[in-house]
């Protein structure tokens, strides 16, 4: 009975798709060995890229698709949480269990000023306000000399985790520990889109004074969105100093957030999948196109404009129509 | 002395700051009438300078390489509005942006695969290449004079443009009630193609006028495609008022702050802290200086719609 009281299927649920999660999930975790199997374990680093990538798109997609924040500035908290890592590795601290907390934390934090200045605005000012907020702390990097301004920072050694029986200098158990955090974040994710926070969350992107007008705190929802996003943004940042050995400006370069925002719209604003599959699909074309033509990069604008003309909702939305079809078919059934 | 160096560098300053208003200008039209963010109105400059070098290598003199550059690029403009943009009208941000970033990488690899991989050169007129005294003991490169003079002139023919025709009457319309003005029988097609036209003609001119002062290369558009949305939301979306103010504080405060500052803080601090933080600061101030305005007046400067 208490089932009822809380609508599982509201227009604001999302479903994470049934039982080929798993099989996804399985198919993942077996790649180190079959790539090593046809002797192609350089794209172990690759899938983990990937891997750390959909995990910075997943919880851009909570603001921008979810929250209908568009945030021009995210590539900021990962350059944080890269940053964070890179610095404590200077100053000796390896300890993952130390590093990767702090990263998130830090990020948190700045996403936390950041946000609440920022959420003053709407719409294009706020992509610009949040774009101002990014290029601060690019410049803040560059200026930072004694940590290697403009050329970045080396992060000699991968951050250790202490007490489990995993070496992260080895590439496919970095891959495998990407691969859990990603699902964590994901099944986070999934919690929280579908919690009574994050319905507000979505319901305030469809009509912000609706929600206010019932009792709903927009700020607080929407601020409590951008410093989680953030803060999950910094640990992406931080397995990135890891899996790339450098921590740069580069990172929170504009063109990097902007790059983010790219693929949430291919992968589709606003779907739980919309994030990762950006990502995946986005960083593996950028490595097939790059490998067949030295003009790959025109080839990508051509695909990604083909996404805009004839998928409008992104890539997600074709598996969502598949999904929506399928439980509306088996409700029937059971009707 | 130290005047002198003032001078000159407001002189660099409004310079720069008419230069970005030739972006800003079209990008702010586009984005207030069209409601279409695009982040491609940076490739059109590009393209405009690439017009103009390729011309020059041609064996034009500047002027007509100048002209041809503009009569190219707004010609491309228009027919990029019509074959493709105006699909987006109808589309939201999201969309419009990842159209717009899938089509910078094709016009960047487009001229990348047309002229190489090399930045062009595109040497100042020789008959403009030399300074001239204006005040005594102010000298001042005769070809940036150029550049402030073309850019004050465009910004009153633009303003005449906007305030004083029928055509321009519609524009104003159209960037403050868009749905109205169109309800009102306004031919919208022919008035967009139009602006988007403009909007690429100025770009070109910019890119042309810049391409001696900057390097000609693959890329150009993008930094500088930032500036002008900075310079654009200070100023206020769709108000042509507004992005010239907002350019030229954009540019007075970036030209000065990068020569002056670090001269400022030499007076106060260390020469090697001064010469470490003064570039960083420099670079940051113009974005403190959005984030500030923003923080006071959520809309820019002069919000074109009520």
């Amino acid at each position: 009975m208490t089932e009822s009281l809380r609508p599982r299927r509201t227009l604001l649920h999302h479903r994470a798709g049934g039982a080929w999660v798993w099989a996804l999930f399985a198919a993942l975790a077996a790649l180190p060995p079959l790539l090593q199997a046809v002797g192609l374990e350089f794209y172990t680093v690759v899938a983990t890229r990937v891997l750390i990538f959909a995990i910075a798109a997943a919880s851009l997609n909570l603001i921008l698709g979810f929250g209908g924040l568009v945030s021009f500035g995210h590539a900021a908290f990962v350059g944080i949480g890269a940053y964070t890592v890179g610095v404590l590795a200077d100053a000796g601290v390896a300890s993952a269990w130390v590093s990767w907390p702090a990263a998130m934390l830090v990020s948190g934090a700045a996403a936390a000023v950041i946000g609440a200045i920022s959420l003053r605005t709407r719409g294009v000012y706020f992509i610009m306000i949040t774009l101002a907020f990014a290029q601060m702390f690019h410049y803040l990097a560059v200026s930072l000399k004694a940590y290697g301004g403009d050329d970045g920072l080396p992060v000699p050694a991968r951050s250790a985790l202490n007490g489990l029986p995993v070496n992260l200098a080895d590439d496919a158990s970095f891959y495998w520990v990407a691969l859990v955090l990603f699902a964590l974040v994901f099944a986070g994710l999934r919690r929280l889109v579908n919690s009574p926070l994050g319905w507000l969350l979505q319901a305030a992107r469809e009509n912000e004074t609706r929600v206010a007008a019932t009792g709903g705190r927009v700020f607080a929802v929407q601020w409590t969105a951008f410093v989680v996003a953030g803060a999950i943004a910094g640990l992406a940042g931080a397995l990135l100093a890891n899996l790339n050995g450098l921590v740069s400006p580069h990172l929170m370069h504009w063109s990097q957030s902007g790059q983010l925002m790219v693929m949430v719209i291919l992968g589709g604003a606003g779907a739980l999948w919309g994030g990762p599959v950006g990502a995946a699909v986005f960083l593996l074309l950028e490595e097939l196109l790059s490998g067949v033509t030295i003009h790959w990069q025109f080839a990508l604008g051509a695909i990604l404009l083909a996404v805009v003309l004839f998928a409008p909702r992104g890539l997600a939305d074709l598996f969502d129509r598949f999904g929506v079809k399928r439980a509306d078919a088996k409700g029937a059934a059971n009707a | 002395m130290d005047l002198i160096l003032v001078a000159e560098q407001a002189l660099n300053g409004l310079q720069f700051g008419l230069m970005l208003f030739l972006l800003a200008a079209g990008l702010t039209l586009v984005f207030g009438i069209m409601d279409l963010i695009n982040l491609a109105h940076g490739s059109l400059y590009m393209i405009g300078a690439y017009l103009a070098a390729a011309a020059i290598a041609a064996g034009a003199s500047f002027l007509v390489a100048v002209l041809a550059a503009v009569a190219g690029t707004a010609l491309f403009g228009m027919l990029l509005e019509v074959t493709l943009l105006r699909r987006l009208y109808q589309r939201d941000h999201l969309s419009q942006v990842l159209a717009t970033f899938a089509l910078i990488l094709m016009l960047n690899e487009g001229v990348r695969m047309i002229w190489g991989e090399q930045p062009l050169l595109l040497n100042t007129p020789a008959a403009l290449s030399g300074p001239v005294e204006l005040l005594p003991g102010l000298m001042y490169p005769a070809y940036r004079l150029l550049i402030i003079g073309v850019g004050l002139a465009v910004a009153v023919g633009l303003y005449l443009l906007v305030t004083r025709t029928r055509w321009g009457m519609w524009v104003r319309a159209g960037a403050s009630n868009r749905a109205m003005t169109t309800a009102m029988g306004v031919p919208a097609d022919r008035l967009f193609t139009a602006v988007f036209g403009i909007g690429a003609a100025l770009c070109a001119l910019a890119g042309s006028l810049l391409g001696p002062l900057l390097a000609v290369q693959v890329g150009m558009g993008e930094s500088i495609l930032i500036l002008a949305f900075v310079v654009i939301v200070i100023g206020g979306i769709g108000s042509i008022r507004g992005a010239l103010v907002g350019a030229l504080l954009v540019g007075l405060v970036d030209t000065g702050s990068r020569t002056l500052l670090p001269a400022v803080l030499r007076q106060v601090a260390s020469p090697e802290v001064a010469s470490t933080l003064g570039p960083s600061i420099a670079a940051i101030l113009i974005y403190v200086l959005m984030a500030a305005v923003l923080f006071w007046k959520p809309r820019g400067l002069f919000p074109a719609r009520g």
